[in-house]
């Protein structure tokens, strides 16, 4: 905890005299290893002593083509790719492709399952919510938030594999419902994570909320107006920092979000503590649609009737001719989807996810984009830390909860 | 003109008024308003949307590779407001030989990014962008990966 030596940017640093011109400004590479960045970013930040003049984010070190590889898979096969875009949240991911195509099939889903992907999608947003605390934490120098965070993070990730068999690349919704029946016993390991995770809060909370070095490097820090934050795009935690109430979950409710009684947390002060508030109330009103999922879970099927979509059981298909058509039709050549194009949105932890899915008619995507939210909140950068102290930034980058594999795809 | 079945649609209608050549046609689809724009009109009728009808969030700029179709490109702009609770498609078409569309980053500058993607990955020419280069592939790279001509597997020799 040295760290309380460094001179935190207040709102009257920013207002002090800058030297006049002239003086040597001094560029510094940030990255693209920098572990701040998580991942692999790059600025290119121009200082004038301590205080950034420009600064320039350079990505796309994590570019893997995957709107290209869409192209050639099937439908359902291209679940998989969605996992791999923000590998912190990737059921988020998965849930927002599949509802786009189950809006392009006019499919029905089951309560059962629209409930289970609520759970499962609130149980990542804690998950994302732990790592991005734990690691902000590390970059401002608090080392045990880290540790804490990560043993519940270990939890969600074990009642993930419970229900996938996967810890983290998990692509458990499939279009038509969910990829496994729901495994015996899973209320019994969520119920003892949500009994316990309220009183994890509250320590988290007891590490950092009143401690005088972590107010110090994150209050006042890292402002931006609301303004330039809707012109730039920037979505999520973020705006809702800012005072403005957006949550795709209450404005456009899918999956039966609407049957759920949560609120949506908001603050004024815009700054990085903020959002560390915002954050820390998400998880508490996650944790509340969890209990609410696991007390009214419906019974019932889990996966649409929808036969040229959804694989039968493996039963139906070994006993009959029918099923056995079907399921030889799905697994060779995929099912065809009617033309037309959607655009679905949904709330990741990190902000807006949206994807713009288009047809021809064909058993693969014609053309899949997908609106990321840290793409949209990364560009952002240079307009929140110029004018700020180089010992601002790495607090700044934290509260924007980036991940590099989701703003270069 | 304005096709008659999108007259209910306030934007729509707001639009015709605003402006009657941008509107090149447009559908109601799966809860999803689409307006088509002349390519031309694009910078005006999205600053008409943002400042006039509330579109204040530009959410995506992308674009659609019809290849070997013409008008071969779609620019596809994906707008929200807030106020209204309301998402809005734009699209306008673009023939395949030097595809080339006016800049919206003077109306949203969060579209300098999304521009320099569809750019980088597309080809296409946004016209008084303030940093027009690419941002995804690395400099100096040939071709552009996201076009239906341009091959999926196989290095060049």
């Amino acid at each position: 905890m040295s760290e309380s030596g460094v001179p935190s940017q207040s709102a009257a640093a920013v207002e002090e005299p800058k030297p006049q011109s002239g003086v040597r400004r001094m560029v510094l590479n940030m990255g693209p290893q920098h572990p701040s960045t998580h991942g692999v970013l790059r600025l290119l930040i121009e200082l004038d002593g301590e205080i950034i003049t420009s600064c320039q984010p350079d990505i796309g070190y994590l570019h893997t083509g995957i709107e290209k590889e869409f192209e050639v898979k099937n439908y359902q096969q291209a679940v998989t790719l969605t996992d791999r875009v923000d590998y912190l949240a990737p059921l988020s991911n998965n849930l927002c492709y599949v509802l786009a195509v189950e809006k392009l099939l006019g499919l029905e889903i089951p309560p059962q399952a629209q409930w289970m992907r609520v759970m499962l999608t609130e149980l990542t947003r804690l998950n994302s919510h732990l790592v991005w605390l734990g690691t902000h934490a590390i970059d401002i120098g608090a080392m045990s938030v880290f540790l804490y965070c990560f043993r519940e993070r270990e939890e969600i990730l074990r009642i993930f594999e419970m229900f996938s068999g996967q810890r983290m690349m998990t692509s458990y919704f499939r279009i038509g419902g969910l990829a496994l029946e729901p495994p015996r016993g899973w209320q019994k390991r969520v119920k003892a994570f949500v009994d316990i995770f309220p009183s994890r809060v509250d320590e988290y909370e007891n590490l950092l909320t009143a401690n005088r070095i972590w107010i110090g490097r994150t209050q006042g820090v890292g402002h931006i107006s609301l303004e330039d934050m809707l012109d730039l795009g920037i979505t999520g935690p973020m705006l809702r920092a800012a005072g403005l109430k957006v949550d795709a979950r209450k404005d456009r409710p899918y999956s039966s979000y609407e049957k759920f009684d949560f609120e949506v947390p908001t603050r004024t002060a815009n700054d990085v503590f903020a959002r560390y508030q915002v954050r820390i109330e998400e998880m508490r009103q996650s944790t509340r649609i969890i209990k609410q999922a696991l007390e009214g879970m419906p019974s019932g099927p889990w996966k649409a009737d929808a036969p040229h979509v959804v694989l039968p059981d493996r039963e139906k298909m070994k006993t009959q001719m029918e099923a056995l058509i079907y399921h030889f039709k799905i697994v060779t050549e995929g099912f065809r989807v009617p033309e037309g194009e959607v655009y679905q949105v949904i709330e990741s932890p990190r902000g807006e996810i949206g994807y713009y899915v288009v047809s021809d008619g064909t058993t693969h995507p014609y053309r899949v984009h997908m609106r990321t939210p840290s793409f949209g909140n990364l560009q952002a950068t240079p307009k929140i830390v110029e004018g700020i102290l180089i010992a601002d930034v790495i607090a700044s980058l934290g509260s924007m909860d980036f991940v590099l594999g989701d703003t270069d795809r | 003109m304005i096709p008659d079945n999108l007259r209910e649609h306030a934007v729509a209608a707001a639009l015709d008024s605003f402006d009657p050549d941008a509107l090149t046609g447009g559908k109601w689809d799966r809860g999803e308003l689409t307006l088509e724009i002349a390519a031309a009109k694009i910078a005006s009728v999205c600053g008409f949307l943002k400042y006039d009808q509330k579109f204040v969030r530009l959410s995506t700029v992308t674009a659609v590779d019809r290849y070997p179709g013409e008008p071969r490109f779609e620019v596809v702009y994906h707008l929200y407001s807030i106020e209204r609770n309301e998402w809005l498609r734009l699209k306008c078409r673009l023939a395949g030989a030097n595809p080339s569309i006016e800049s919206v980053t003077s109306v949203w500058r969060g579209a300098n990014w999304y521009e320099r993607e569809v750019f980088d990955l597309f080809g296409i020419e946004f016209r008084n962008h303030p940093d027009l280069r690419r941002i995804l592939m690395p400099e100096g790279w040939e071709g552009h990966p996201l076009r239906k001509d341009y091959p999926i597997t196989g290095t060049r020799v």
